[in-house]
């Protein structure tokens, strides 16, 4: 027997990954993890760039990583705990501003403010997105049934699958309206969705937010109110849709993985970048790295996106034509940026009163629906909007661990950023030129937030690209449309997290059910390995 | 009187300043986004003010829509299952309005002024469904929730308060009729509604005038037995008036999240405010048609007289194979009847055609145990309490 073997290989140690990694560990099986960076973590790092204070560097804020998941890892004992914040708000450029709360009330209130109507439409509007996020949940754990397959299981999980999808079990079953509301509003474009709710800019623009974050979709394109739910489906113990901040940093959630990992006796090793998969008579045996180490396994378990794992680290030979071509064609367009900064001290931002929790989450500056299309516009022709959507939020105002008192982390998600720049693309001087339009777009709203700068740290898709590993820079591993969910993720005839490649699996946000750290397609994926390998799975997730 | 209402989540109602003042216990509740009391000093005895002298709540939170136009008369019949078409000027109507599933969205109280001016009082936020359904309709509404300070005088006693306050030949009053007074230079609207099934009214004013009047008030009750009365004292006189509350007897059908919660009329009671044979349609009549000529009906909501002392809250109902047939939406200890009873949503024929043998679970907390009763209930009319006072013309004085 060659050295370094073991049962299962996890390239890649992102949280889907270990994960994965952790579930098979906790199944007793011998799971070694390998990870290009000198850091474990993916796109859920918190890294020190500067000293004195921790970056969010990638994803910055947690809500779809399934509780189930952090119960049955025991992820409290490794450190994790998440912090909800208590609100969030848009700056306007006459000096007002709009708000949500973690309260109902003040929420409503706060509506009302902009328009009576859209008060009391924010009441069905938050029913009818609840309902579409508890249809979601029993899916999101599924693996998606083979809808053009004879076998018992695919039958059985089509069948379970139209079960949730009337939501049998969630709510009892919806009637025929309702089924037709959600195919509705999985196919819709938000601005039309908003519509049939709400009449002030204001509300409608806040609320969009959430529906092309990450996307390369604009507000008005087919599709992007699934992106909302996308954002909206997940939870803070038992409040559906809230948004909280992963205490020390998202970087939190994946050392507590890896805590869970090794304590089931699992390995994870950095520095070891995949190379390409080895195989033997059709079938995937191990794995090689740059540094000229080997491993082997029974089975080798993917966590990059689709496109990495079947146009790098595979060889074309070893896969048929169709479905290299299906990967070929994967949508996974870069759309975001990223700016972290390290502040001296709180910004002020005028528009937000002292003292209001509404500045205590996520900040906005975008007032129109169409001032986010014109973003989007700009994107298409190659260039960063002029004018962005940003997500912007401090959590070091809730967490003790980011910053020293009264310093402060702020973390500016930017909408939208080409990965291919137009005109030569991107360059050192242009990414820098890039980050000063950012933080003078900011400046507009916060005299002061320049002066309290001490270092920043820009991402454009190609940094996401060359240090995460994610193609174009795409957050979520793959757009997330109708024609790349469910039973089409990541191609079609492949979403059950086997690939063609015997013994081979991927587990990454390119599968079911998609972007976001969420670390469903990682438990998924390894109740997928558990069972062809006949080791008994247990845990509150199965 | 505008309240900064910037990150806070209740509201203020203009009584606030009295109602805060009244409260012995600081016990308060938000209803429908404002701030009120529960309880001012003991809701035992607020609850004998509304059956013995006089008992004042501050009303205003009651989502109140105004309904103005050539086309108000029509609209508001299209809205409701009930046939208005006859409704006279300066009169109230107690309705229910559905969806077009002819599914209940809310029950409450339409006053009409004249056949181009309603007022519309209920417990759920209808804004949006009222614009929405005046499609085509020559008709404005307004929400004047905020613009209108409304007390409930309810009571024995309460007539000759309202007598004293300014209120003249009140007694002539007949139920579900209002009157406009000027009183200390105030206009007053006052009804003779009310939520306690007893001798009662509303009134409804200017919120500038909303201090001076609770205090007029107080003055001219002072020798009436006049007490301000709770959230807590109110949900007793309407159970036992068999009075439904939305989103506690039955969800509203905007705001349920399971489909399969929503009611019809036929299925809380209220089926006799369905008049499918008015010559004009209205929202939800061919699905109720449907209903009814199916016989399609699941469930009904019906009064219990239950064994024993102990009130069944949220009680499971069984019959006598212990299968679960329903469950107890809201209940009490009557004082005034001494009897246990309760109001309860029951799967059909249970309620209709099957009256016996049906048993309530009640878990009754003795010091961290609970005590375990199966208690065995009667099918009663669900207007448990209707005293004669309530609809006399003139009404009883005290002078």
């Amino acid at each position: 027997m060659p050295k370094n073997t073991h049962d299962v290989i996890v390239v890649g140690a992102g949280h889907n990954g270990l994960t994965a990694a952790s579930y098979m560990a906790k199944a007793g099986l011998d799971v070694v993890v390998l990870e290009k960076n000198d850091w474990i973590g993916g796109a859920a790092v918190s890294r020190e760039l500067y000293p004195g204070w921790k970056y969010s560097n990638c994803s910055y804020v947690c809500s779809l990583l399934r509780p189930e998941i952090m119960r049955d890892l025991e992820l409290y004992k490794y450190g994790l705990q998440i912090i909800p914040y208590e609100g969030s708000a848009t700056m306007m450029k006459n000096g007002d501003y709009y708000t949500h709360y973690h309260d109902h009330d003040m929420t409503i209130n706060s509506i009302r403010r902009h328009s009576h109507k859209d008060a009391e439409a924010y009441e069905r509007y938050s029913r009818d997105v609840l309902r579409q996020c508890k249809i979601i949940k029993p899916l999101l754990k599924m693996t998606p049934p083979d809808l053009t397959s004879f076998k018992p299981k695919d039958l059985f999980g089509a069948l379970e699958f139209a079960k949730h999808f009337a939501a049998k079990d969630e709510l009892d079953g919806l009637g025929e309206k309702e089924i037709y509301e959600t195919i509705r509003f999985y196919t819709m474009s938000i601005r039309d969705y908003l519509e049939e709710y709400f009449e002030s800019e204001i509300t409608k623009a806040h609320l969009a937010g959430s529906a092309i974050i990450g996307t390369a979709l604009g507000p008005c394109s087919p599709g992007s109110a699934y992106v909302l739910l996308h954002h909206y489906m997940g939870e803070v113990d038992g409040s559906v849709g809230s948004w909280g901040y992963a205490r020390g940093g998202m970087g939190s959630i994946t050392q507590a993985m890896m805590g869970c990992l090794k304590d089931h006796g699992g390995e994870v090793k950095p520095s070891s970048e995949v190379t390409n998969v080895i195989t033997k008579n059709g079938k995937a045996i191990g794995v090689a790295t740059q540094n000229g180490d080997e491993y082997y396994a029974k089975k080798i378990v993917s966590n990059l996106d689709v496109k990495r794992t079947f146009l790098k680290i595979t060889e074309e030979k070893d896969l048929p034509d169709d479905f290299v071509r299906s990967v070929k064609n994967f949508k996974i367009r870069g759309s975001s940026g990223k700016l972290n900064i390290a502040l001296d001290a709180l910004p002020d931002f005028p528009c937000i009163p002292e003292g209001d929790p509404g500045g205590g989450g996520d900040m906005h500056f975008t007032e129109t629906i169409e001032e986010m299309e014109g973003a989007y516009d700009d994107w298409k022709r190659g260039e960063w909007s002029r004018n962005p959507y940003v997500d912007m939020c401090i959590p070091s105002k809730s967490d003790p661990t980011m910053a020293e008192p009264g310093k402060h982390y702020m973390s500016v998600f930017i909408q939208y950023v080409p990965f291919n720049l137009a005109n030569g693309g991107w360059n050192e001087e242009r990414k820098q030129e890039f980050g000063r339009h950012i933080v003078d777009c900011i400046s507009e709203f916060s005299p002061n937030f320049k002066d309290l700068i001490n270092h920043y740290e820009v991402r454009t898709p190609l940094e996401l690209e060359n240090e995460v590993g994610l193609t174009e820079g795409n957050i979520f591993q793959g757009e997330l449309t109708m024609d790349q969910l469910m039973f089409n993720r990541p191609v079609p005839g492949y979403a059950q997290y086997r690939t063609p490649l015997k013994n081979m699996y991927i587990c990454s946000s390119s599968t079911h059910p998609g972007g976001g750290v969420m670390g469903a397609p990682g438990a998924n994926a390894a109740r997928e390995v558990l069972l062809d390998m006949n080791v008994p799975q247990k845990g509150n997730y199965y | 009187m505008t309240q900064d209402l910037r990150y806070s989540a209740l509201k203020k109602t203009p009584f606030h300043s009295r109602t805060s003042m009244a409260s012995r216990t600081n016990k308060y509740y938000n209803w429908n986004g404002y701030t009120v009391p529960t309880e001012y000093s003991t809701t035992e005895l607020e609850y004998t003010a509304a059956r013995n002298g006089t008992s004042v709540m501050d009303l205003t939170p009651m989502g109140k829509y105004e309904i103005t136009g050539d086309h108000a008369h029509r609209f508001v019949d299209y809205l409701v299952t009930r046939d208005l078409s006859e409704m006279k000027d300066n009169t109230v109507a107690y309705i229910i309005w559905c969806n077009e599933d002819g599914k209940v969205i809310d029950d409450g109280t339409i006053f009409k002024f004249s056949s181009t001016k309603f007022m519309l009082c209920c417990a759920v936020k209808i804004y949006n469904w009222l614009n929405d359904s005046a499609y085509g309709f020559d008709v404005s509404i307004s929400d004047v929730t905020d613009t209108i300070a409304a007390l409930a005088i309810q009571g024995p006693t309460s007539c000759s308060t309202l007598k004293k306050f300014g209120a003249t030949d009140l007694e002539k009053l007949k139920p579900f009729e209002m009157r406009e007074y000027k009183i200390d230079g105030f206009n007053i609207l006052i009804s003779r509604t009310g939520f306690t099934g007893d001798l009662g009214y509303e009134l409804w004013t200017d919120p500038k005038n909303a201090e001076t009047t609770w205090d007029n008030i107080e003055i001219a009750g002072k020798e009436l037995k006049l007490r301000p009365f709770g959230m807590h004292a109110l949900e007793m006189t309407r159970i036992e008036a068999g009075f439904i509350q939305t989103n506690t007897d039955f969800m509203a059908a905007e705001d349920s999240l399971r489909p399969t919660r929503m009611r019809s009329p036929y299925e809380i009671g209220m089926g006799w405010l369905v008049h499918l044979n008015k010559n004009s349609y209205f929202v939800g009549k061919k699905a109720l048609k449907k209903e009814k000529e199916e016989n399609t009906t699941e469930r009904c909501l019906v009064g219990l007289d239950i064994d024993g002392d102990k009130p069944a809250h949220g009680s499971v109902i069984y019959n006598s194979k212990k299968e679960d047939i329903g469950i107890v939406t809201a209940a009490l200890w009557s004082p005034i009847m001494k009897k246990n009873i309760a109001l309860a949503s029951l799967k059909r024929p249970y309620g209709i055609k099957i009256k016996e043998n049906i048993f309530a679970e009640i878990y009754h907390p003795e010091e961290l145990e609970y005590r375990k009763i199966w208690a065995r209930c009667k099918v009663v009319k669900r207007q448990f309490f209707n005293p004669e006072r309530r609809n006399k013309v003139p009404a009883d004085l005290y002078e």
